[in-house]
């Protein structure tokens, strides 16, 4: 029984890793490939690492609780370094894809 | 069954660094490569994690927990040099 | 918003209880001498980093917190098969903007955390927070700031930022209190 679920949560936390990469390499300009990482890829590994924690904790002697450090560490900085590369991004001036919306709300940096 | 599930989750990953990588490869933007190469190290957090349930054992966690560490910081600090061509100010 | 804790030697009480439990979770143990060591460890880093620190606004309701975060997480679930969808379909379906969000929170810290639950949840990235702190005048504060936010597939601007605005930030402002 508990085999099952470890194998269900690694199959759809690969799944997932795997969506956020198939986004990065199909989507047409910088700022639609951003989603495919930060969100996808995040979701992926929480679920992979409470399957390896559950994995743990029932095969070795004891409880193994230090995988949800990793995955809190995840999802914490998952969104400051998306942001990061969308501001050095958008001082590149990159160019987006001819129909995106509202291009004149971004504003000239100094 | 689970060690074929391992195996299979194993073989997911690795297609999607290698995907990872052919972006890094060709581009065409430096923020697209960093983009690229921030996946990569999550993707190998995931890697090392397998190959620590395909082995039975928690030793391999720290080293995933310091490449978390470390990616994150050399992903702002490269970010933070594309942004004013200085680290620190 | 309250700046300054109840009690002097306790300068952030959920950061201690946050390093009380990062201690005990790293080394993976409830035994006595870890406990104590992880009580010493959450009393003594926050008094010692506070004076080098900016004063950041509590949490006053830590109850509403906890179910914001919740919501938070349950929202990233769904919202990451919605996104995953997308990224599997066609390409040309998609219609990518970029929308600026009137935000009413006035203080960083606040704006920070709503910056990055935009950013996991549905479609939507932050991408930049106006104006820009570099024109402002030194230890001036804006009157009304706005957030870039960039959306994977846009439908309904007005909707969107309804949504944001409700089931975001009214939330974030309740909890502390600004």
């Amino acid at each position: 029984m508990i085999e099952w679920i470890i194998s269900i949560l690694l199959l759809i936390g690969g799944g997932f890793i795997l969506v956020g990469s198939i986004g990065l390499v199909k989507m047409p300009d910088f700022f639609m490939r951003l989603h495919g990482p930060t969100k996808a890829t995040t979701l992926g590994m929480a679920l992979l690492l409470i399957a390896a924690m559950i994995f743990l904790s029932t095969t070795q002697i004891g409880l193994s609780v230090k995988e949800i450090l990793i995955s809190l560490f995840l999802l914490l900085t998952a969104p400051i370094s998306g942001y990061m590369m969308i501001k050095s991004a958008i001082h590149h001036k990159l160019d987006s894809i001819e129909r995106t919306t509202g291009k004149d709300n971004i504003e000239d940096d100094v | 069954m689970l060690e074929t599930v391992i195996l299979i989750v194993f073989a997911m990953i690795g297609v999607s660094l290698l995907l990872n990588l052919w972006r890094l490869l060709i581009g065409p933007s430096i923020p697209d490569r960093i983009l690229a190469l921030d996946t990569m190290y999550i993707n190998t957090i995931a890697l090392i994690i397998l190959y620590g349930m395909s082995m039975g054992t928690e030793l391999y966690f720290e080293a995933a927990l310091l490449i978390a560490m470390l990616g994150f910081v050399s992903t702002v600090a490269v970010c933070k040099y594309l942004l004013r061509g200085d680290i620190i100010e | 918003m309250r700046l300054e804790a109840k009690f002097k030697w306790l300068p952030t009480p959920y950061r201690s209880l946050l390093l009380f439990a990062v201690w005990l979770l790293l080394n993976n143990s409830v035994s006595a001498g870890h406990i104590l060591l992880a009580v010493t460890l959450a009393v003594v880093i926050p008094l010692a980093t506070s004076p080098f620190r900016t004063k950041q606004p509590l949490i006053i309701k830590p109850g509403l917190a906890f179910r914001h975060l919740m919501l938070v997480l349950y929202d990233i679930i769904t919202a990451n098969i919605q996104v995953a969808i997308l990224i599997l379909g066609p390409n040309k379906k998609l219609t990518p903007g970029f929308v600026k969000v009137p935000l009413d929170l006035a203080h960083n810290m606040p704006i920070t955390i709503l910056a990055s639950t935009v950013s996991l949840t549905p479609g939507t990235v932050s991408a930049e927070l106006y104006p820009w702190r570099e024109c402002l005048a030194e230890g001036k504060e804006p009157e009304k700031r706005f957030l870039l936010i960039h959306v994977l597939n846009l439908e309904d601007e007005q909707a969107l930022i309804k949504t944001i605005k409700e089931r975001y930030e009214a939330p974030l402002k309740e909890i502390f209190q600004c």
